[in-house]
Parts: structure tokens; C-alpha cells; sequence
């Protein structure tokens, strides 16, 4: 059965912040503080956060459930503009399947004193790189649970 | 609406107010959204609360889903780090 599917999503998700932009883009490019909310702990099975912050560099964080698969999100920066935008890209794989591939667009607005956050998401959502039945009903509970998870993992 | 209850589960006034929709006119739309499996709704206290039924999505929805949902305790947690330090170095950057 040949059954592959490509969906495409554009969402956008705004935030305000009580600190100037200085901070909040200090927050994304350094990786010891991007980990302590984007990746968080790494006492998750295989987990492991990397951030190469220059245009070109890698971000890589990985996370699973124990005897579940391995997430891998791979991302490449494309664009910095220090204190006001970056642009990147990124892949979701569980394990050796890749899920979906991503724009990500992250603009810093100086509102007074105060950052106003803007991120836009472009993706394409890849499914039927393994068809059965069986793989597909796998990966709907995995993928149910790895929400939950990189949550726990970042708490 | 669809898209908003993929942030999180809201009540009929919240989903109604961005849409610019009488309540009436939501509340049927989500009785719609429920004959279709899409959305389930329940009574907390005085309040409709509307949410995705994970089990109708696609395994290509949930996923995007999912994508969208992690920003949200993500760029809570971001709040809580820039709160962190922005303690740690009271008013330098600010002066």
C-alpha cells in the first residue's frame, strides 16, 4: 500500500515579557539558558541539548521515553539579527522517521521596557514513510506521549 | 475554533470572543464540532469547557497539534528564566 501524506501548518504564537529584548534574545542564543527552558533537564533517556548559536550552527535536542523511541529535533539557524530576530529550521524524527520539517521565525519587539514575542511557524507533516497499520497505530500513542514527555523532561 | 482548542481547552465565552460570534451562534457550532467527533465538551462549575478529541485526529493532525501545544509551557518556562535572571543581575541591563 503506497500511502504517503504531506499536510502543511502555519500557526503563530505571541508572548509578552516584563524585560527589554537584551534579555529575552540572551534567553534563546546562550545555550545554557535556552536549555534550562527549551530542553530542560536531561535526565531523560538519550536526551541531549546542544546549541551552536551562529548563522549555519546546529540545535539539537533529544528525548524519549525509557524503552520508547528516541525524538530528535535537529535544527539549523538561518538568520540572527542580535535583539530582534531569528530564523531557523528544524526536523522531528522519532527515532529514524522523520515527522515533519519547519520554518520557525522568532521576532522581539521592544514594547517600552518590555519584549513583545512573536513566533511564527511554517511546517510540512510527513506521514506514510513506514505504511502498516501496525507502525501507524505506534506512532499515534508515541506521538500522544511525547508531548507529556518533553514537558516532563523540561519541568 | 479548531485551531484555538488546539492551544488548549477553553470555555464558549473565550472561544466566542476572538470570533466575534454570539454565544448562540458558537454553541452550535460546537454542537457540530461534537456530532463530529472533532470536539467533546463538558459542565466545569458554571462553564462549558470545549477540547480536541485527541482520538479523531490523524496521526499527521496530532502531530501538528502537538507542535503548536509545546509552545505554550515552553514560553511559560522562558518567562520563569528570564525572570531567574533578570534576579540574579538586579537593574544592570536596565540601567
Amino acid at each position: 500500500m503506497t500511502r504517503s501524506n504531506t499536510v502543511h501548518d502555519t500557526f503563530v504564537v505571541e508572548r509578552g515579557y516584563d524585560v527589554p529584548p537584551e534579555q529575552v534574545f540572551k534567553a534563546w542564543s546562550e545555550p545554557a539558558i535556552k536549555a534550562r527552558w527549551f530542553a530542560g533537564s536531561s535526565d531523560a533517556l538519550g536526551a541531549g541539548y546542544e546549541l551552536d548559536f551562529r548563522v549555519g550552527g546546529h540545535e539539537l535536542n533529544r528525548a524519549g521515553p525509557p524503552g520508547g523511541p528516541v525524538y530528535t529535533y535537529d535544527a539549523q539557524i538561518r538568520d540572527i539579527v542580535p535583539r530582534e530576530r531569528i530564523v531557523y529550521t528544524y526536523e522531528m524524527y522519532a527515532d529514524d522517521a522523520r515527522l515533519s520539517v519547519s520554518v520557525a521565525t522568532v521576532v522581539f519587539r521592544a514594547d517600552g521596557d518590555r519584549t513583545h514575542l512573536v513566533l511564527t511557524e511554517q511546517g510540512v507533516f510527513l506521514d506514510g514513510h513506514d505504511t502498516s497499520a501496525q507502525r501507524e497505530e505506534g506512532t499515534r500513542s508515541l506521538l500522544a506521549s511525547l508531548g507529556a514527555e518533553l514537558d516532563r523532561t523540561a519541568a | 475554533m479548531v485551531e484555538r482548542l488546539a492551544i488548549g481547552p477553553a470555555s464558549v465565552s473565550e472561544l466566542a470572543e476572538p470570533l466575534r460570534m454570539t454565544l448562540a451562534a458558537v454553541v452550535q457550532h460546537v454542537q457540530v464540532l461534537e456530532a463530529s467527533g472533532v470536539v467533546t465538551s463538558e459542565k466545569v462549575g458554571r462553564v462549558r469547557l470545549c477540547r480536541i478529541e485527541p482520538a479523531a485526529m490523524s496521526v499527521v493532525e496530532g502531530w501538528m497539534v502537538e507542535r503548536r501545544r509545546a509552545w505554550g509551557p515552553r514560553l511559560d518556562r522562558l518567562g520563569e528564566v528570564l525572570r531567574e535572571e533578570n534576579a540574579k543581575q538586579p537593574n544592570e541591563e536596565n540601567i
